[in-house]
C-alpha cells in the first residue's frame, strides 16, 4: 500500500478544512495535507454562487467562490499538500493513521502526528422528515437541486414547492425564479423563519414568493412525476389541520429542512459524539474527546455563518499544529460548559484549563426566539461577561468570549429575558 | 403607493410602513433607528440587488462559470440582465474578475466572473 506522512492530516477540503490547514502551517506545522474527496478544494461554496459570504470576517460581502479562493491561494502559497478524488475509509485514532482510497494512488495509508475532522454535514432528506406519498421522480434536497443548477448545468424544474425556510431552500426559490422556474410557496412547519430575515426579503419577498409558517406538505402525488403536493395548516401541537388541507399542483419539491453533521468516520474511531449537536464532544481547542484528533466547522455543529466556521476552523488548525509539535499545555483542569436558560447547546462542551491563558470563543444557539435577551456566562455565581441582544432566534448563532483565567469550575451559559 | 418593508439592518426585523410615489416619501413609520429608516427609504426610492448567476463556457457542455455584478443592480432591471447573461458564454481560461458582460442593459455595472477557470 502507498504510504504517506504528515505532521497534521486535514479531513476535508471544505471551509474548515482550508482555514484549518492554513492555519496549522501558519503556526508552524511543517508538512500539512488535506485530503478531499471531490474533484477541487471549495466544498459546499463552490456551488453557493450567491453573495453574502464575509461580512463579518473581510467587511466585504463575498460570494462563496471568492470566499473559499482566499483561502485556496493561501494554501497553494503555503504548500500545504492536497489530495483530491481521495475518499478516507478509516481513521486509526491511536496510530494516528488515515487510510484513503484515490483514483491515482489506489489505496493509500497516510500516517499523521495530529488529524483535523472537517467532514462537514449533509442534508436531511424525505425520508428524516418521513412525507406520506408516492416516490415519483422530482423530489430533491436543496442542497442536491443547488448543485446541479450551478455546477453542472442541469435544471430540475419548472413548477416548483419548497418545504423549509432554511437558507439553503430560500437561496434556492430566488435562484430557480432566476432560471425561469415558477416556485409556487415555501411551506415552514414552525410558526417563524428559520433562516435570516435578509434571505427572506431578498429571496421571496423581491420574487412575490408565498411564505406559509405553521403549514407543511401532508401528501406527495404522483406516478412518474411529482403532479402536486397538498399542504395544511399545523396546529400548536404541529399536527397538520387536515380540514384545511389544499391541494398544490407542481412537478418539483425541494427540502430544505436541516443538516446532519457527517460522523461516519468519528464514530468508527469510537469518539465522544454529542447528542444535541450529533457532532464530536470539543473542547475550547476544537481537541475531540481522543487525544490529537481535533474537529471544526460543520462536522461539530452546523453553522449558519461561514465566517464562524473559518474562525473555528482557525482554532483547530493552530492547536493540531502545536500538537502535532509537541507543544500542546498540560491539562491542569477539564471543566465543562452547561446549558442555563434558553439555551439548547453549547460549543465547545469542555474547557482544559492549563498554566496558559486562553481567548475561549463560546457559540450557542437559543431553543425559542426571544425580544430583548441578556446573554451571560457564570461559573456558579460568578458572572464572567454578558451581552444584549435586540433579538435571539434558533436560526442565528449566539457568541461570547471568556478567559481561561477567569473560570473557576464548570461554566453555564443562560439566556435571560430583559425586565 | 404605500408599501411594507422588512428592514434588514438588524435581526430586530423592523416592518417599516413608507408611502409616497416614485420620487418624494409622503410618510415613513414604523422604523427603530436611523439606519432603519435610511435603509426603508432606500429600498423604497432605488432598491438594488447584487445578481449572482452562471454563464456557460463555450464548447465545454455543462460547465459553468459563476457571475456576479461587480456592483448593485436597480432591483427591476434584475430579470432584464439575466436575459441577457443567459445568452453569454464565457472563453477558457478565465481569472475571477474578468468581464464576462461589460456595462449591462446600459447600468454603468459589469457582470464579472467570480472564479479563476482553467
Amino acid at each position: 500500500m502507498y504510504t504517506m506522512e504528515y505532521d497534521v492530516v486535514v479531513i476535508g477540503g471544505g471551509p474548515a478544512g482550508l482555514a484549518a490547514a492554513v492555519s496549522a502551517k501558519e503556526e508552524g506545522a511543517d508538512k500539512v495535507l488535506i485530503i478531499e474527496r471531490d474533484n477541487a478544494l471549495g466544498g459546499i461554496l463552490q456551488q453557493c454562487i450567491h453573495p453574502g459570504f464575509g461580512l463579518t470576517r473581510f467587511k466585504e460581502e463575498l460570494t462563496g467562490p471568492e470566499y473559499y479562493s482566499r483561502f485556496t491561494k493561501k494554501v497553494a502559497e503555503l504548500g500545504v499538500d492536497v489530495l483530491l478524488n481521495a475518499m478516507v475509509l478509516e481513521v486509526n485514532d491511536e496510530a494516528k493513521q488515515v487510510l484513503c482510497t484515490n483514483s491515482e494512488y489506489g489505496m493509500v495509508c497516510v500516517q499523521a502526528k495530529s488529524i483535523v475532522l472537517s467532514m462537514g454535514c449533509r442534508e436531511r432528506t424525505r425520508a428524516n422528515i418521513v412525507v406520506p406519498g408516492t416516490r415519483p421522480a422530482g423530489l430533491y434536497t436543496a442542497g442536491s437541486a443547488q448543485r446541479l443548477v450551478n455546477r453542472q448545468n442541469i435544471m430540475v424544474g419548472k413548477k416548483v414547492v419548497i418545504l423549509g425556510s432554511g437558507d439553503i431552500g430560500m437561496i434556492m426559490a430566488r435562484r430557480m425564479t432566476l432560471e425561469g422556474a415558477e416556485v409556487v410557496m415555501v411551506v415552514e412547519l414552525m410558526d417563524y423563519l428559520a433562516g435570516l430575515t435578509r434571505n427572506r426579503v431578498q429571496c421571496l419577498d423581491d420574487f412575490g414568493i408565498p411564505l406559509k409558517l405553521a403549514h407543511t406538505i401532508t401528501k406527495i402525488e404522483g406516478n412518474e412525476r411529482v403532479t402536486g403536493v397538498y399542504v395544511a395548516p399545523v396546529d400548536e401541537n404541529k399536527k397538520p389541520i387536515l380540514e384545511k388541507e389544499e391541494y398544490v399542483p407542481c412537478d418539483t419539491v425541494l427540502f430544505s429542512v436541516g443538516l446532519i453533521p457527517e460522523n461516519e468516520l468519528s464514530k468508527k474511531a469510537e469518539i465522544a459524539i454529542s447528542p444535541v449537536t450529533n457532532g464530536p464532544v470539543v473542547n475550547q481547542q476544537m481537541q475531540t474527546s481522543k487525544a490529537g484528533i481535533f474537529a471544526c466547522g460543520n462536522v461539530v455543529h452546523v453553522n449558519d455563518l461561514v465566517d464562524n466556521v473559518s474562525a473555528e476552523s482557525e482554532t483547530a488548525g493552530r492547536f493540531a499544529a502545536r500538537f502535532a509539535m509537541g507543544n500542546l499545555p498540560s491539562v491542569v483542569k477539564e471543566i465543562t460548559c452547561q446549558t442555563g436558560r434558553n439555551v439548547r447547546y453549547v460549543c465547545p462542551q469542555k474547557i482544559s484549563l492549563s498554566a496558559e491563558n486562553e481567548t475561549v470563543n463560546l457559540y450557542f444557539r437559543v431553543l425559542t426566539p426571544e425580544f430583548g435577551a441578556t446573554l451571560v456566562a457564570k461559573c456558579g455565581d460568578k458572572e464572567l461577561t454578558r451581552k444584549k441582544e435586540i433579538k435571539v432566534n434558533p436560526g442565528e448563532m449566539c457568541h461570547l468570549t471568556v478567559d481561561t483565567k477567569d473560570i473557576t469550575g464548570d461554566l453555564t451559559v443562560e439566556v435571560l429575558k430583559e425586565d | 403607493m404605500k408599501k411594507e418593508i422588512i428592514c434588514t439592518i438588524c435581526p430586530k426585523g423592523c416592518t417599516v410602513t413608507v408611502e409616497g410615489d416614485a420620487g418624494a416619501i409622503s410618510s415613513i413609520s414604523g422604523f427603530g433607528c436611523k439606519r432603519g429608516q435610511d435603509y426603508a427609504t432606500a429600498e423604497f426610492t432605488s432598491p438594488v440587488r447584487i445578481l449572482t448567476t452562471t454563464v456557460k463556457i463555450a464548447d465545454k457542455d455543462g460547465d459553468l462559470l459563476p457571475v456576479r455584478s461587480s456592483s448593485p443592480l436597480p432591483k427591476d432591471k434584475i430579470m432584464e440582465c439575466m436575459e441577457v447573461i443567459k445568452k453569454a458564454t464565457a472563453g477558457l481560461p478565465v481569472c475571477q474578475y474578468d468581464v464576462i458582460v461589460e456595462n449591462i442593459c446600459g447600468t454603468g455595472v459589469d457582470i464579472v466572473a467570480t472564479k479563476t477557470m482553467k
